[in-house]
């Protein structure tokens, strides 16, 4: 029997319905799916499918190993100028923080010192002279800074206002060859000059023999120049070696400043005595048995503890000799080293003989 | 009898080189079972199902249009984990009813070929889930968010494929 060709359509599609529902069929009723089929299918497939993923990997490799990297240098260069630009400002940021951080030294430091009238610099500039040690502050004599006002940070002594004009100051560091300040040992506060050698290190002068020092002692101002206060730190023993051939040993001390890195300053507006360490005194020992003061005044009128207006210092034309002497003087006995703990230097030594005083302009070699 | 000839006239009938038809039916299924590897978005598109209806509408003879889709259907079960003939079902219902459509309307305009796709779309999961009902016992879930999402987004997929099937045509 003919199959009329308008239905043969119809009846092949009824014969491939039947045929797929029975083979659903089948597969349903054993619980086994077609494998012999999945199978050959899979691996008609699965060469495609290597070779696609061989493809898609060439195609990545080619794209992440030579396409996408065509504007790495581009980028890295870019990359790079913004590091540097993060990196410089950094530096700003960690720059203003650490002024941020010495200002509200500076500002606690005057805060808890109200007795001592101080005002703020900051340092604008540096001698063009490598072998003079000085700098220029931003405050001059219209802002009330004088000759020979003492300059210190928190940390400690810098050094003195060595000449003022209206708007800055020129100050002499300690660490100058003609630089030097009345200082005492913390512990045993036998007294002796320092002064600058030009040197970052700073020396300690005219402490005897007899006088034990201890490396990493304190060095504190002994107030006797009456430019600095009494027991501002100057620096800290650093080495000590005893001189045969003199009654003296030599101390080398380190600046408790950062005079290679000043940025801001104090300077004292007085140079009234005062005592800076009140309860420190206190509990300081003494053990020079006298007070520090009553050797070292001398009997000489040119003594500048002795003279009447220390103002009058300020006429000084040579720096060098306005705190302390550039020669130990001779005492009038020679030295008793027995003698030196109580009574260390016998001409007082350690007293800054300021010969510019009007007593004694021109004699630093006494 | 006269107006059936014009008619005839407007309806054309594409042929097909037989290698073109086998690759192009090969390179769907591989890239249905590649191209999620790479790209899990590509999962929606069903380019088994588009060949089909494509093969269908422009042969425009219902016994090789199921034939075709028969064809098509089994290997898409062989490839997948289905029971053998579900998508064999599907696609032979489709090839047929795609190819009885195309020998009487016009299938070349860009918006009937996305209405048509839309359709044969939903009448393939339409099968599909019968099937699971009647012959599996699994009652799925017909409209889903997803299936809808599918069938525009293989709608308008079809519409652009179909623009470029055409050069497999012989030329007449």
């Amino acid at each position: 029997m003919a199959i009329p060709s308008r239905h043969r359509s119809l009846t092949l599609f009824a014969a491939a319905l039947a045929a797929q529902i029975l083979l659903l069929a089948v597969q349903i009723r054993r619980g086994q799916q077609v494998r012999p089929i999945r199978v050959w299918a899979i691996e008609s497939v699965s060469p495609l499918g290597r070779g696609a993923a061989w493809s898609v990997d060439g195609v990545r490799g080619l794209w992440n190993n030579y396409v996408a990297l065509r504007h790495l240098r581009e980028e890295n260069d870019q990359l790079r100028t913004e590091m540097g630009a993060l990196r410089m400002r950094n530096a700003q940021l960690e720059s203003r923080a650490a002024e941020a951080d010495r200002l509200a030294g500076l500002l606690g430091f005057r805060d808890a010192h109200t007795e001592v009238q101080m005002i703020a610099a900051r340092v604008i500039g540096a001698s063009p002279d490598p072998s003079s040690h000085m700098v220029f502050i931003s405050r001059g004599s219209r802002d009330g800074v004088k000759r020979d006002m003492g300059v210190i940070t928190p940390e400690g002594v810098v050094g003195k206002v060595f000449a003022v004009y209206p708007d800055t100051s020129q100050v002499l560091l300690l660490t100058d060859k003609e630089s030097g300040v009345g200082a005492l040992l913390g512990t045993s506060r036998a007294q002796g000059p320092v002064r600058g050698s030009g040197e970052p290190l700073l020396a300690l002068e005219y402490i005897s023999n007899d006088v034990k020092v201890e490396q990493g002692e304190k060095i504190l101002t002994s107030g006797q120049d009456r430019i600095f206060p009494k027991d501002l730190p100057v620096g800290t023993v650093m080495q000590v070696q005893p001189d045969h051939r003199s009654p003296f040993q030599k101390i080398s001390v380190q600046p408790s400043a950062r005079l290679d890195g000043l940025e801001e300053v104090l300077v004292l507006m007085t140079r009234q005595e005062f005592n800076f360490r009140k309860d420190a005194d206190k509990s300081a020992p003494l053990p020079l048995g006298p007070k520090p003061e009553a050797p070292l005044v001398s009997s000489k009128p040119a003594s500048p503890l002795a003279a009447p207006k220390p103002a009058a210092a300020v006429t000084a034309p040579k720096p060098v000799a306005s705190i302390i002497p550039s020669k130990p003087p001779v005492p009038a006995t020679p030295p008793k080293p027995a003698a030196a703990p109580t009574q260390p230097k016998a001409e007082a030594p350690a007293t800054p003989s300021t010969p510019d005083t009007p007593d004694a302009p021109e004699t630093p070699n006494p | 009898m006269e107006i059936h000839a014009q008619y005839d006239q407007h309806i054309e009938v594409h042929k097909y080189y037989a290698g073109a038809i086998f690759g192009v039916v090969v390179l769907a299924l591989a890239l249905e079972a590649l191209l999620p590897v790479y790209f899990r978005w590509a999962a929606i598109l069903e380019l088994p199902l588009l060949v089909t209806i494509y093969f269908g509408l422009s042969r425009r003879n219902p016994s090789t249009g199921l034939l075709l889709g028969m064809a098509i259907g089994l290997a898409q079960d062989s490839l997948g984990h289905t029971p053998f003939g579900m998508y064999g079902i599907a696609k032979t219902v489709v090839g047929f009813v795609a190819s009885s459509f195309g020998s009487r309307i016009d299938v070349e305009h860009p918006i009937s070929r996305f209405m048509l796709t839309f359709v044969f779309f939903h009448l393939q999961n339409a099968v599909l889930v019968l099937t699971n009902r009647i012959l599996l016992g699994q009652h799925e879930p017909y409209l889903e968010t997803r299936l809808v999402i599918a069938s525009v987004v293989n709608s308008a997929a079809a519409v652009i494929f179909f623009a470029r099937w055409y050069k497999l045509r012989k030329p007449s």
